[in-house]
């Protein structure tokens, strides 16, 4: 379900708009080093896939029906990179082409429904591989445990941006628990069809799942008189760490000017955008803020209510929050970013 | 939940909206998308005068209202939550034909649905006046990565390969009298979708194959200078300006 312009106010969506450039210019880089010079039709050729995929509906229950969104199957089959930029680009293509999703709220579809559910499908899927050690079963229960979690992870992550700058007046819990309820028979056959199109692929080529790389046999190479002779293995999808330095000054203008106009648009924009209250704001000041309800644990927290204590000019404060916010939305997604690649830079490494 | 995607939006025409080189359109209609969701959602003639905008374009860009219309069926389920928000949502209450109706609620109603119908408008106008080749070219103008531009054309090109082979399976199981009754059919379908991605992937590998034997080195040759003039970035940027002027208006008037 792709969320429509004017459902986020404008500081939200452009803050989810800096975390997507961020995460889709990491994945850049990471897909280079998953498939090499074979990045651009692989992943083109992936992301038709998914958007095949998307339009298979199964059945789910008592007439309902429901579709696969393809993340965590994504992640498992051709690895996480590519899955985040073969997803980003089946919304991309659904913004532009097919007027699905708004274009302002593109950084937050692509924040939702690509990384989320990639990074969380993936982490789970690693969790439980790594941890059981069972061959193939491993692999196929780990995939419906991961597609299973994604989803709901994914309207998690909507509830909490609804609670940060959603323009309906809902109370929030009942969002979160409409939103994991439904989501969780979602995720029931998101999983069970992730892990039924794993093992159909495993059974067929095992060699193109990205997530069972470890179940392939080591070579070994043996003497006429059967003893064992050590393999120097050169693997063959390691290639040369791809000269990153061109694309990364490439990639440098888009950050920096990107990331201009999000400071820009968040300090002057919001200001005006959110200097009438929003819905839930509203429905605050209109139940007269009882104390046991509504404010939330932050409202003493610096930026509480899209203002920055202390300062007076209430717009000044508005912009300055905006700015602020965008800066701790990049921080914390550049944080979880630069996490995830030291750990994969340390793998390869060992 | 994913309602017709299965025709692509492009109508051709030689109109000076089909005529605009893409980058500048992608860029019209990004800022006028800004300008509408920034708007307050309490001035009506705002949003007026910006539907009032996108049908100049429409009628300049010769896009019938019916097409327009039938496209915008992609907008119904989020209707269908901002219709039922007024009754599920919290705050002061209304009588309204006889129905109590949360206020705040018909406030974010009207507001999803405003901005929601008036971004997806722009987006088909976009997409209906620009060739998907020619908007990747212009998204590349606008220095967005190559490889990104790269996979979004592979995409492109190849998504209608992959929808006839899904289509082709579907008629195969149900010439064999497969019907998705419930969920003990998953597996059935399920299986198909492994298939798919076996011969989704492999079809990727026979096409880089294909490309290095033509001499592919990582980038695709340019065919086509799209560079812009001053005279059509200044046609593109009327709509964004006065979208611009108008939200800055609806600001300042109180």
């Amino acid at each position: 379900m792709h969320v429509p312009d004017g459902f986020f106010n404008l500081p939200v969506s452009v803050g989810a708009g800096a975390v997507a450039v961020t995460g889709v210019g990491v994945c850049l880089r990471g897909a280079r080093r998953e498939l090499d010079d074979r990045t651009a039709p692989m992943a083109g050729l992936v992301a038709a896939f998914i958007f095949a995929v998307q339009m298979l509906n199964f059945p789910v229950a008592a007439g309902t029906s429901g579709h696969l969104l393809g993340g965590a199957l994504a992640a498992i089959l051709v690895g996480p990179y590519t899955a985040v930029l073969c997803v980003s680009v089946v919304l991309l293509v659904q913004g532009f082409f097919f007027a699905d999703g708004g274009l302002t709220a593109l950084g937050i579809n692509i924040t939702l429904m690509a990384i989320v559910t990639t990074i969380v499908g993936w982490a789970v899927f690693r969790l439980i591989t790594r941890s059981v050690p069972g061959g193939r079963a491993a692999i196929v229960a780990a995939s419906f445990v991961a597609a299973l979690v994604s989803v709901p992870a994914s309207a998690l992550a909507f509830t909490l941006l609804f609670w940060i700058g959603g323009t309906a007046p809902i109370d929030i819990a009942s969002v979160a628990a409409a939103m994991g309820g439904v989501h969780v028979l979602i995720g029931i056959g998101e999983g069970l069809i992730t892990a039924l199109t794993v093992s159909s692929v495993l059974a067929v080529r095992p060699d193109l799942v990205y997530g069972a790389r470890g179940l392939a046999r080591r070579l070994v190479l043996r003497t006429a008189e059967g003893a064992e002779v050590p393999v120097t293995e050169v693997p063959a999808t390691e290639a040369p760490e791809p000269t990153a330095t061109p694309s990364a000054g490439r990639l440098r203008p888009l950050f920096i000017g990107g990331g201009l106009v999000a400071i820009l648009l968040a300090g002057v924009v919001s200001f005006y955008a959110s200097s009438s209250p929003d819905g839930l704001e509203k429905v605050a000041a209109d139940k007269g803020l009882n104390a046991h309800e509504q404010d939330h644990g932050l409202s003493d927290a610096p930026l509480a209510d899209y203002g920055v204590k202390g300062i007076d000019d209430e717009r000044l404060s508005v912009g300055l929050a905006g700015v602020a916010g965008v800066g701790i939305t990049v921080l914390a997604g550049g944080a979880v970013f630069y996490t995830v690649r030291r750990r994969q830079r340390h793998k390869a490494a060992v | 939940m994913s309602a017709g995607h299965h025709h692509q939006l492009y109508r051709a025409g030689d109109t000076p909206v089909h005529r605009l080189p893409p980058q500048c359109k992608l860029v019209a209609v990004a800022a006028f998308a800004v300008a509408v969701v920034a708007t307050p959602r309490e001035r009506f003639w705002a949003f007026g005068v910006y539907a009032l905008l996108l049908a100049a374009v429409a009628v300049a860009a010769r896009v019938p209202a019916g097409f327009i219309l039938r496209r915008m069926v992609i907008e119904v389920p989020f209707v269908l939550f901002a219709v039922a928000i007024p009754i599920i949502g919290t705050g002061e209450r209304a009588e309204v034909l006889g129905m109590s109706l949360s206020v705040p609620g018909m406030w974010a109603a009207w507001n999803i649905l405003a901005k929601a119908s008036l971004g997806v408008v722009a987006s088909i106008l976009l997409a209906a006046t620009t060739e998907p080749r020619m908007m990747l070219l212009g998204a590349e103008r606008l220095r967005l990565p190559r490889l990104l531009v790269q996979i979004a054309a592979f995409m492109l090109r190849y998504m209608d390969v992959i929808l006839d082979q899904m289509r082709r399976m579907r008629i195969a199981r149900e010439s064999r009298a497969f019907v998705a009754r419930d969920i003990r059919q998953a597996p059935v379908l399920a299986r198909s979708a492994g298939a798919l991605f076996i011969r989704s992937y492999e079809r990727g590998e026979r096409v880089h194959l294909a490309m290095l034997s033509r001499g592919y080195a990582g980038e695709m040759p340019a065919i086509r200078d799209l560079s812009a003039s001053g005279r059509d970035w200044g046609m593109a940027v009327i709509l964004p300006c006065l979208a611009a002027a108008t939200a800055v208006l609806a600001w300042s008037i109180a």
